[in-house]
């Protein structure tokens, strides 16, 4: 059984009180389908951190979820202004995030190194003015 | 544990299938069948909201009756701190402890005097090295139950000292024993008075291996007229009550918020409804709230006042229980300077065996076919989650269909659209 299910969401831009309703409603399905807890928690954070970053960032995108029984492939994809430094962005506390949505609790820059933290594998293809694909791996 | 026992009944007689309660289920575990309301037990985590907006009264919590239990010779009343909060005008907690007495019962033991021991020692226990934080209470029993179903990975945030509740009917039995050491054990009751159903599934089921000291519950609002009647006539048993024993502190849990600022810290998050409180437990989860010592969750809007088995609209108990707490001292239980421990006999680690909610099939593999074709054959459905198939989502009603549970004629829209393309077939033939 090589079948995947896929779950496709689209992430609304400049919308905080929806953001992380996608990494919910995975959790959800992902509970349905028996993943143990630890497995569960790992993708809904790698996703939520996901969610907020394209809220911020890219003005929305799109997140794709395919679930294998060994292995959780999430693919966050935005068409916002690209990462130009991307060893910069990893770094911890580094952050472009603008007061106001600092104000708001996000932007601590924790983000990708969270995303990079609960995942096995995780990929960023960037292109600055063009958008911005990150696939991540999480093995069961 | 072979099957979990609720309190929620259902009237079969008054039920019309109306599906109020099936929408407004949080763990969608009601659905129509046969015409009447069927509650999944697995799913239903005992919080009362079918119960509370259910136009017929066709729900309703078993509890047991006072009078069935007179045989005890010894019989002491618990009130949740939330019954104070349900008659007019009262200034003085002692007025309802002689009624009471004077009612049959022959101790008073406040769950609030428990309360306030509860909150001394979860401060003490806030101050322990290396406990996951934000610690989460463990006095609502629909809380804990959610978290075991489906926040497995949160159950060492729970708060590990035993609810008020319990602690005290331990106190309570133990004060008997002692004022009346010719009693035997099956001689003494320990009544709860319950604003709400789940304290009652809670006594009936205990918490995963821990057993309930909890004899017979008694619901707030079937004792409430009783004690009105006796409120008008104070002293007709000839006992006399010995006066409250708790403070601002231990009356305060009745209401949301009260635990966490019997903590005196500005550290913690307390949240109301169990919506909210489901919210509360994502953040959580995602590590996605603010560094906070303490975070408080009553499924009931406004907190135990908001049970449904208490008379008053929650807002205006908690209104009448500030004029009861305001000449009180803060706290009349005090845990000793020198004590350093909680004692054993608080404390408990039982936590149910993760049960996940809702998993489709044992087999992964079989799981993931199912929730492929419920995707699909959600794509085929209305989506507007109307109700009339006895489910609460065009979603959930996939899910059972994919299950064998619902036939696909119970959807209308698309009954009726089928009967459409008949029509326009017959038409242009």
């Amino acid at each position: 059984m090589t079948d995947s299910l896929t779950f496709h969401f689209d992430v609304d831009g400049e919308n905080f009180v929806s953001a992380g309703q996608a990494s919910v409603q995975v959790k959800k399905n992902l509970r349905e389908l028996g993943f143990p807890p630890e497995i569960i928690r790992r993708v809904s954070i790698a996703m939520y951190e996901g969610e907020i970053n394209m809220v911020i960032h890219a003005g929305g995108g799109a997140a794709d979820v395919d679930v294998f029984e060994d292995r959780i492939v999430i693919v966050l994809s935005d068409h916002g202004p690209g990462i130009p430094d991307i060893d910069l962005a990893m770094q911890e506390g580094y952050s472009t995030a603008t007061d106001n949505v600092r104000s708001l609790g996000f932007g601590a820059g924790m983000g990708l190194p969270n995303m990079k933290r609960y995942t096995d594998e995780m990929r960023i293809e960037s292109k600055v003015g063009k958008g911005t694909v990150i696939t991540m791996c999480i093995f069961v | 544990m072979d099957s979990y026992r609720h309190s929620v009944v259902l009237d079969v007689e008054k039920c019309t299938g109306c599906t109020t309660c099936v929408r407004h289920c949080p763990t969608e575990a009601i659905r129509i069948n046969g015409g009447h309301a069927e509650i999944n037990t697995d799913r239903c985590i005992d919080c009362g909201e079918c119960i509370r907006l259910c136009p017929h009264n066709a729900k309703k919590a078993m509890c047991s009756k006072f009078e069935h239990y007179l045989h005890y010779k010894w019989k002491v009343a618990m009130p949740a701190p939330a019954l104070f909060g349900q008659f007019d005008g009262l200034d003085d907690v002692d007025v309802v402890l002689q009624a009471l007495l004077d009612i049959g019962f022959d101790d008073v033991f406040e769950v609030a005097k428990a309360a306030e021991f509860v909150s001394a020692y979860t401060r003490m226990y806030l101050k322990t090295e290396g406990i996951k934080k934000p610690v989460i209470s463990s006095a609502c029993p629909v809380i804990s139950r959610l978290i075991s179903l489906r926040f497995p990975y949160l159950k060492d945030n729970i708060l590990p000292l035993l609810p008020p509740m319990e602690i005290a009917a331990m106190e309570a039995r133990r004060r008997a024993k002692e004022q009346h050491p010719e009693l035997n054990d099956n001689e003494i009751g320990v009544f709860f008075i319950t604003p709400c159903p789940a304290k009652v599934s809670y006594i009936r089921n205990g918490y995963g291996d821990y057993q309930s000291h909890v004899d017979v519950v008694v619901a707030l609002n079937d004792i409430y007229f009783q004690l009105l009647g006796a409120m008008k006539n104070p002293g007709q048993s000839g006992k006399k009550t010995t006066g409250s024993e708790s403070g601002m502190i231990g009356i305060g849990w009745a209401s949301s918020g009260g635990e966490s600022s019997a903590l005196l810290n500005d550290n913690y998050l307390y949240a109301d409804g169990i919506e909210n409180c489901i919210q509360v437990l994502d953040s959580i989860e995602n590590g996605n709230i603010p560094q906070i010592e303490f975070v408080e969750l009553n499924a009931c809007i406004g907190g135990c006042v908001g049970g449904i088995m208490t008379i008053e609209n929650p807002f205006i108990a908690k209104t009448r229980l500030q004029t009861v707490r305001r000449y009180l001292p803060v706290s009349k239980n005090f845990v000793s300077p020198d004590q350093s421990y909680i004692p054993e006999s608080f404390i408990t680690d039982s936590f149910p065996s993760y049960m996940p909610l809702a998993k489709l099939s044992d087999s992964m593999a079989e799981s993931m076919r199912m929730m492929a074709q419920i995707q699909k054959l959600r794509e085929t459905l209305p989506g507007i989650d109307c109700g009339a198939c006895g489910a609460p989502t065009c979603r959930a009603f996939a899910e059972d269909q994919v299950k064998g549970v619902a036939p696909p004629e119970r959807c209308c829209v698309v009954l009726q659209q089928r009967e459409q393309q008949k029509e326009n077939a017959d038409d242009s033939q």
